[in-house]
């Protein structure tokens, strides 16, 4: 899941109900139709295989204390982003304090640093031979205890200092935005302010509350290489071993469907704890809850927190970053001319490329394609079209795998010798394939908000004047919609720089991009060489952060000054 | 599909097709009627006024004619050319109808001259040019044709929307509620213009409404609607005097309804005679009088039961409310010199000349009911002791 998801839920209002030129287009439906049908395939095969293979392979012997592990590494990081994303979201909201208007942005920085660079930079400077335990072992002797760090506690606190902007994010716009005149009408009814808080923001906040952490646990679930750094066994790091190990469809297959049952069960937690709330924007108009000044002592440490939590997740690791790169280019110039990096750097910036301009292309028709033909089953094929970024990984990876698997099948049965042969597993078109499967979401709600922001007369009207659909979209739509279209493209090749489980389970024998290669070596404690790729990653994951800020401060701005 | 407005079909008058013929149209919404059974003809050149309270099926029938939605049921034709019925339908792109709609809807990327040549696309360059300058001399706005929409007020806006949609010469232009994001101040002049406009490119017109004046000045014909039904197509004069229905008498101005009796050709309320109704002599039936309060004249009169029970001051005029001996409540145009304090015992007549409109039901009657003859007068009446 990306920064997007959280763009859509903190930024646009929600879907309201339009009408279309409802007359159909049946090409143009069908279109839609067909894009919801190679999206939905992979994982309907995940399913439908899982199923039909039930029995047939034995379960991997540590499946229950894998299915254990996942369970705890996701409410543990639940957990652990609720407390600090929701946390120094009422801080920063609730209070004044020294530096608050500068931590109000700052806090969402670690986003930029995804949680498999976090996780071994904290390695580096916790494990056995870091800074720290040499320092203890120096200062205490040999036998000094000090707590595992390659643990699911410690994958734990990586992952929730990486992830919590996602709660952060989301919790503050609720504190804001749909708030604001509920609070002041509880107010003027005789509510104090800690009452105020209690009955009526946080029950307004949980169902941004709900959505934050679903997304945090979303990401956790899908994550399968930080996890390894730690030795934590999660049944997406099933799919993968039992899938590189020993090459058996089945078997990974029906751990993938386990995987499956988690995010089903994540998005329905999600609805059970939002209850029958939804985002309402009701009465965002007014003061809402004013910041009170915290003095001295107080106010300097809740600045501390807030620093504490920047530095964690994003300064720390990025001075650290910079320091191997530097020393490295200092003790060997040649650091940083390796040819391989190069390769990997353009493997990275193709399929990035590749995969927005397929995603944007494809979200452009559906969204063209739904405005023309509407109706109820165009409308919902549109939105299966978007549900990619609601399954993990591993799951998409072994979909995709398994319908390629079916589609030399059917070649072969047609009389095609060899089938796709090595066309497909041999490439990267799967990895592109699982990309656009699970990008296309960011891609087609960027687009869609544009979309939405073009009358429906004013496509009635081009109608009305003579003008033919392809030429609509080319004239009016298209032109009208460019600036989601660039958010869209930006935000889905950052994602496929950013991605890295897919990847690592897609990949033709030989090629690797930056974030694999940041994985391998930090697999392998080379952290001064993964430090350059891995720059290069947080450099390019910091640009939709950058718009994410954008957007939270014009929601700070929007929120609290009355127009 | 070819459309040709030069060849006559059916519903037209003296050779010219009309512009827009329903026949039978029905369009549902899940279980939600939007237009139930739809029949008119618009001839050629008119400007028709569609009106109703919201949800009557007024914008529905706009996008039914424009091809915006498919009917479940019936023929539409534009000039002439069946445009939907069971087999075929045409899409909107294809119908020479044109809109206007009440944001305008300009493209906001273009200039005002590339807004009005986009539905010109496929004339030669010269000609493009040439018919852009003509419909934006039309509307009076050719000096502004480099100009991009957010630079134009809101009339102009309206003025180039208008000249877009006239700009491919379509058979029928449709306005949906063009003047109702203007200013109260800026709308009678733009309606004014929009009219003279209209009528100078000599283009048939369907104006959506909910403003009741608007309606009745503007159009050559009006259309009342509501519930997916037209409740009376006729010019506006004979839907304001003759009413067809109750709800088009109160929802066309201001009316109340008395219950009265015809008796041999005079018709009697609580406020006594009100007047004659010609051709009903020999008639005895129940019926609803429709009294307009423009119709409704007072007199004060201690005698009186009716009591001026709340005046309005409207400016020119001054409004009574009048509660008859029966509770029921008559309404008063004064004018601004008179005013009856509240409590005043008034009596209450009908203006004379007056023909008012009688309702059985909630349906207008001309003629006597079935059933409500009587015997022809005796030449000397009876004496009923």
């Amino acid at each position: 899941m990306t920064e997007t998801a959280v763009l859509a839920e903190a930024g646009t209002p929600k879907r309201r109900p339009r009408r279309s030129a409802g007359a159909g287009r049946p090409a143009w439906s069908a279109l839609v139709v067909l894009v919801a049908v190679v999206v939905a395939m992979p994982v309907l095969a995940v399913v439908l295989d899982g199923l039909r293979s039930l029995g047939s392979t034995t379960p991997p012997r540590d499946l229950p204390g894998m299915v254990l592990t996942t369970l705890l590494l996701m409410l543990g990081v639940a957990a652990g982003s609720l407390l600090v994303g929701g946390g120094l979201a009422w801080l920063v909201t609730a209070y004044r304090f020294p530096l608050r208007n500068v931590f109000v942005w700052l806090l969402v920085l670690p986003l930029a640093v995804p949680a498999y660079i976090l996780g071994f930079v904290f390695l580096s400077v916790f494990d056995v031979s870091g800074p720290v335990q040499t320092a203890l072992r120096a200062a205490f002797g040999a036998d000094v205890w000090v707590p595992e760090v390659r643990s699911l506690p410690g994958a734990i606190l990586v992952m929730s200092l990486s992830l919590y902007p996602y709660v952060y994010l989301l919790a503050r716009t609720a504190l804001i935005e749909h708030t604001a005149g509920t609070y002041d009408a509880a107010r003027t009814l005789g509510a104090g302010r800690g009452r105020a808080l209690r009955r009526v923001l946080l029950p307004l906040a949980r169902p941004s509350l709900a959505a934050g952490m679903s997304l945090v646990m979303m990401e956790t679930l899908t994550d399968f290489a930080t996890v390894q750094y730690f030795n934590v066994q999660t049944v997406s790091v099933g799919v993968y071993l039992v899938w590189k190990g020993t090459f058996n469809f089945h078997a990974a297959t029906q751990l993938a469907v386990l995987v499956l049952l988690f995010a089903v069960a994540v998005l329905a937690g999600e609805r059970v704890l939002r209850g029958r709330a939804r985002y309402h924007r009701q009465g965002s108009r007014g003061q809402g809850l004013q910041p009170q000044q915290l003095d001295g002592g107080r106010g300097w440490g809740a600045a501390a927190l807030c620093a504490a939590a920047v530095s964690t997740g994003f300064l720390i690791p990025v001075i650290q970053l910079l320091a191997w790169a530097a020393g490295g280019a200092a003790r060997n110039p040649g650091f940083l001319a390796d040819p391989r990096f190069g390769e990997y750097i353009v493997n990275t910036l193709l399929v990035a490329a590749v995969t927005a301009a397929a995603c944007v292309l494809i979200a452009v028709a559906v969204g063209h394609g739904v405005r023309l033909s509407g109706g109820r089953f165009v409308s919902s094929a549109a939105q299966l079209t978007t549900f990619g970024y609601a399954v993990p990984g591993a799951v998409v990876g072994i979909g995709v795998l398994i319908s390629f698997a079916a589609l030399d099948d059917a070649l072969e049965a047609a009389g095609v010798p060899g089938g796709t042969g090595l066309l497909i597993t041999g490439s990267v078109l799967g990895i592109l394939y699982a990309y656009v499967i699970r990008f296309l979401a960011p891609a087609y709600q960027a687009v869609d908000s544009s979309f939405a922001k073009i009358p429906m007369t004013l496509t009635f009207s081009a109608l009305s004047l003579g003008a033919a659909p392809r030429r609509i979209l080319a004239r009016v739509h298209a032109p009208l919609a460019r600036s989601g279209i660039a958010v869209a493209l930006m935000l889905v090749a950052i994602d496929a720089v950013k991605e890295l489980p897919i990847v690592l389970l897609l990949r033709p024998f030989g090629f690797t991009t930056a974030s694999v290669w940041v994985y391998e070596l930090a697999r392998e404690n080379f952290w001064e060489k993964a430090s350059l790729p891995a720059l290069v990653i947080v450099a390019a994951a910091i640009l939709p952060v950058l718009v994410l800020v954008l957007q939270a401060r014009s929601v700070e701005t929007s929120g609290k000054v009355p127009a | 599909m070819s459309i040709r407005a030069d060849e006559p079909r059916s519903g037209g008058t003296g050779g010219v097709p009309a512009a827009l013929v329903f026949e039978g149209v029905s369009k549902h919404y899940g279980s939600t009627l939007g237009a139930d059974s739809l029949d008119f003809v618009i001839p050629a050149g008119e400007l028709v006024t569609l009106i109703g309270p919201s949800g009557c099926g007024k914008s529905t029938t706009l996008r039914l004619a424009a091809g915006l939605e498919r009917p479940d049921q019936g023929v539409i034709r534009v000039a002439g050319d069946v445009v939907a019925d069971k087999r075929r339908f045409v899409e909107p792109e294809k119908r020479r109808v044109g809109l206007v709609f009440q944001d305008y809807a300009l493209f906001p990327h273009m200039t005002v001259a590339q807004n009005v040549e986009f539905g010109l696309d496929r004339l030669t360059r010269g000609e493009r040019r040439a018919r852009t300058g003509e419909v934006l001399d039309l509307v009076r706005l050719g000096h502004l044709s480099g100009r991009y929409p957010h630079e134009l007020s809101g009339g102009e806006q309206q003025r180039v929307a208008l000249a877009r949609a006239l700009a491919p010469r379509p058979a029928v232009v449709l306005l949906d509620e063009p003047f109702s994001s203007l200013d109260e101040s800026l709308r009678a002049q733009v309606r004014r213009d929009t009219v003279a406009t209209l009528k100078e490119a000599g283009t048939t017109g369907v104006l959506v409404t909910h403003d009741q004046t608007e309606a009745l000045s503007v159009g050559t014909r009006v259309v009342v609607m509501r519930g997916g039904v037209i409740e009376q197509a006729d010019t506006p004069e004979k839907v304001f005097e003759q009413p067809a229905t109750r709800f088009v008498a109160s929802f066309m101005g201001d009316a109340d309804f008395l219950p009265a009796h015809v008796h041999r050709a005079l018709l009697t309320c609580e406020i006594g005679v009100v007047s004659t109704v010609p051709g009903w002599a020999n008639s005895e039936a129940d019926v609803d009088v429709v009294l307009r309060p423009h119709e409704v004249a007072l007199q004060p009169d201690p005698n009186s039961p009716a009591r001026v029970s709340s005046v309005e001051y409207h400016g020119a005029f001054v409004l009574h409310y009048v509660t008859l001996a029966s509770g029921r409540t008559v309404r008063s145009w004064q004018p601004h010199t008179v005013r009856h304090p509240i409590g005043t015992p008034v009596a209450v007549t009908v203006a004379a000349g007056t023909t008012p409109t009688l309702l059985l039901g909630d349906r207008a009657i001309t003629s006597p009911p079935p059933g409500s003859s009587l015997k022809p007068r005796p030449s000397v009446p009876l004496q009923l002791s």
